[in-house]
């Protein structure tokens, strides 16, 4: 079956491998006919954990139970749900742990806005800085100074 | 032999106690009999530990068993190399990797140091020998790899089958170098807060060990990539583990510091941003530790812990965390001001560039830690998985690799930024011609595949073009130019290598992710299969043993356009006994800057093997970028004005002859 990368952003990096050290684990008997279906199926995959490795997905793991929910995202594919009730579907039987991608919602608030608002404040501390650092360039010399500084610069 | 190696495992103790208390009071009552014993003290502390350490390599090549830590993590049948590089394939072995390369440091600053000033030297050692006593004691009450067993054991368990490969001896020794290396950044940092001086040459002699550092870093965490690419079955590059993650912040912190230093030797400016950074970047890597040896977090490369362990490390790391940083608020008040800048200026492009890499190492540290705090608040499981790291990482980083050519084209101070865009006009055009071939000529590329691409040829092109103005291509005619441009500064070279090889890495990654295709299926043998304009046709499978493992090699031929064969790729899957594991090794055939992956699966009853074939455009550019920056690093290294230990005044300052700014 042909797939070709399609897009930066929706490829998800694939978890590291448990000590089994086996290749990716889709099997041929497992894929759908529908290569639309089957995409999906793989997409839907790459961001669900397989709960009893270490830190890997369902599409790269090995075992029985990411074999099992590999199908069984299929079989739900098949009769017709969405992605997003594929995942509720699963998020209802197994905890929102089973998402590899956090959830948008009030609890990871801080999670998915910390990028932004570090950047913000980041981004205003060092532009008050800046500021305050040019105010202190411009009256850096009393008038005493500027006097003596005027009197030097008229003898050249 | 091993209780030789465990004695001087405590006399290094001892002697790190010893380096963190007599230096230190010696600089506070100026006392140079005092000061002088950190040199010769971190020297014998290294080589004490260099005995130690080679005492349990020995016991690895020996394969002597009665050393738990041997009988854990060895086998007789396996071959030398993986007896001893398995010395750090475990916790304890590698803990003791992790104090040797901290002494090992610390004796270079006593040996290369001769132009620090006395109390710098004492307070940077004291410091360097604080960590050593902290991780000393670590070691011996927790991780003591000089355990015996009794009676001993005739075999071992065999090293983990995927650590039984070459990776193992560049990987963690690279990575160990990078971000044990930021130790002594650190320690420069809190002996600068100690005696409460900081200046550009403070920062002059930081940024060596920096860039040593951080050249390791790039190179352990590349090869970590590579590693873990071929290893483990189907061609993925990173994988947002926490552990990888784990090593990827300090690397981002460090970089920030690194051109952190630049501004603060050149100008005196970013004392506060420098400081801070050093600071950061190693608690990072102490942080790195803890997460991998306490069991907190779930990943492959957790070693096997106890809570007392991570208890301990935890405690180290509140304790130099906590102790630099209020030193620093104590501290921070006697900073003198530094250089003025514009906000359009060198200064302040790389001002920009610290708040970017901070807040992506900030975005990872929290992706990194959201699920442990949740779980810690409400007892629920979350995931923070590759998904997150890529929708926030990326968005943070393209705005800074378009600044990035900008900044060296920039003037200290006041900068001419239409100036600089003008000069850059041309690599603009190159990186929107290939953007635009990408979409056009490109099957199945994306929009964002062709921005990717635009922005790696931009990156390129732009350290080209920095090199093109600095030799005064344009200006003067082409023979001058080409002299000017050979007599060029080695730094400025590395700064345009280094930002090259940036650019090369981003080529790598987009033609990997956005241009690669895969086969899944089960052949017999004899059957073939196409993928990107070849054919790979299936052998057979044959088996083979190697000395500690037995084999099924799948043996693939891979024709040209016109059916001949052009080359052999073999697959194998291994059955390692001892472990009763299996691991599966990978064909790679390297076509060009791309290869050709190919990985074996299961066997069916029917005589069909499960076989995955990845086609990978430009996948060596992602570890050959990061050997290029390693380069650049290396040349900026070189150059002369920094191996000067102290700015020191120069009759016929040669550098400054080639009459380019820098």
């Amino acid at each position: 079956m042909i797939r070709a990368r399609l897009s930066l952003a929706a490829f998800a990096f694939l978890s590291v491998l448990a000590f089994s050290g086996v290749a990716q684990a889709v099997k041929p008997d497992e894929m759908l006919a529908d290569p639309a279906l089957e995409a999906r199926a793989r997409a839907l995959s790459e961001g669900l954990r397989c709960m009893v490795c270490q830190n890997q997905s369902i599409d790269e793991s090995d075992a029985d139970l990411a074999r099992d929910l590999r199908i069984l995202v299929r079989e739900r594919l098949k009769a017709g749900d969405t992605d997003e009730q594929v995942v509720d579907y699963l998020v209802s039987r197994y905890g929102e742990f089973v998402l590899l991608k956090p959830r948008f919602e009030a609890r990871n608030a801080l999670l998915w806005g910390a990028p932004a608002l570090l950047l913000l404040a980041g981004g205003i501390f060092v532009f008050r800085a800046s500021r305050k650092r040019r105010a202190g360039e411009a009256s850096g010399l009393t008038e005493q100074e500027k006097a003596a500084l005027e009197a030097l610069l008229k003898r050249e | 032999m091993v209780e030789i190696g465990h004695f001087a495992l405590v006399l290094a103790l001892a002697l790190a106690l010893v380096q963190m208390i007599v230096p230190l009071v010696g600089a506070r009552v100026a006392s140079a009999p005092m000061m002088a014993v950190a040199g010769p003290v971190a020297v014998t502390g290294f080589a004490l530990t260099a005995l130690s350490f080679a005492a349990l390599a020995t016991a690895y090549a020996l394969s002597d068993f009665s050393v738990a830590s041997v009988w854990e993590n060895s086998h007789s049948l396996q071959p030398l190399i993986y007896k001893i590089t398995g010395t750090w394939g475990n916790h304890e072995g590698s803990m003791l990797l992790w104090v040797l390369i901290l002494t090992f440091f610390g004796a270079l600053v006593a040996v290369f140091g001769t132009n620090l000033p006395a109390t710098l030297k004492a307070n940077v050692l004291a410091v360097q020998g604080a960590i050593g006593t902290a991780f000393f004691l670590f070691i011996l009450i927790t991780s003591n790899p000089f355990a015996r067993l009794s009676p001993a054991p005739i075999e071992g368990r065999d090293l983990n089958p995927i650590l039984q490969d070459f990776g193992l001896a560049v990987h963690p020794p690279l990575l160990y170098l990078g971000y044990v290396g930021f130790s002594v950044c650190f320690s420069f940092s809190v002996a600068a807060l100690i005696e409460g001086r900081i200046d550009a040459a403070w920062a002059r002699w930081v940024r060596p060990w920096t860039l040593v550092a951080w050249i390791f870093l790039t190179g352990g965490i590349a090869m970590g990539s590579y590693w873990a690419y071929y290893e483990l079955g189907w061609g993925g590059f990173w994988f947002w583990d926490p552990v990888e993650n784990a090593s990827f912040m300090p690397w981002l912190a460090g970089t920030a510091l690194l051109h952190s230093a630049i501004v603060m030797e050149k100008r005196s400016a970013l004392k506060i941003w420098t400081l801070l950074l050093a600071i950061l970047t190693f608690s990072l890597s102490l942080l790195g530790t803890f997460l991998v040896r306490s069991g907190v977090l779930t990943s492959v490369h957790a070693f096997a812990s106890d809570p007392t362990r991570g208890v301990f490390i935890l405690a180290i790391l509140m304790l130099f965390i906590g102790g630099s940083l209020a030193l620093f608020a104590l501290r921070a008040s006697t900073l003198t001001a530094g250089g003025l800048f514009q906000p359009i200026s060198r200064e302040g492009a790389l001002v920009l560039n610290n708040l970017f890499l901070t807040t992506a190492t900030a975005t990872v540290l929290i992706g990194t830690l959201y699920p442990l705090a949740i779980e810690a608040l409400s007892a629920d499981k979350i995931s923070v998985g590759a998904p997150f790291f890529n929708l926030t990482f990326a968005p943070l980083m393209v705005p800074l690799l378009v600044l990035v050519p900008f900044g060296p084209l920039l003037a200290w101070k006041r900068g001419d930024i239409l100036a600089a865009a003008q000069r850059l006009m041309a690599a603009f055009a190159m990186a929107l011609l290939a953007a635009l071939a990408t979409l056009l000529f490109i099957d199945g590329a994306s929009v964002l595949a062709a921005l990717g691409a635009g922005l790696a040829f931009w990156l390129i092109c732009g350290a080209l073009t920095d090199l093109a103005v600095k030799s005064g291509f344009g200006n003067v005619g082409p023979a001058v130019a080409a002299r000017r441009l050979v007599g060029l500064p080695r730094s400025i070279f590395g700064t345009a290598i280094a930002h090259l090889g940036l650019g090369l890495t981003l080529l790598g990654m987009v033609g990997t992710l956005c241009f690669g295709s895969e086969r899944i299926l089960s052949m017999h043998p004899g059957e073939t299969v196409e993928i990107a304009g070849r054919t790979l046709r299936f052998e057979g499978l044959y088996p083979a043993r190697g000395p500690n493992y037995t084999e099924e090699r799948g043996r693939f031929v891979l024709l040209g356009a016109n059916g001949a064969p052009l080359t052999e790729v073999v697959s194998a899957k291994r059955l390692y006994p001892v472990r009763q594991t299996t691991t599966t090794e990978a064909g790679i055939r390297t076509i060009g800057f791309s290869q050709l992956y190919v990985s074996l699966g299961d066997q069916a009853e029917d005589g069909s093997v499960v076989v995955r074939a990845w086609w990978k455009p430009l996948v060596t550019l992602i570890w050959g970028g990061g050997l290029v920056m390693m380069a650049g690093g290396t040349l900026s290294l070189m150059d002369r004005r920094l191996r000067v230990g102290a700015p020191a005044r120069r009759r016929g300052r040669t550098a400054a002859a080639a009459g380019v700014p820098s």
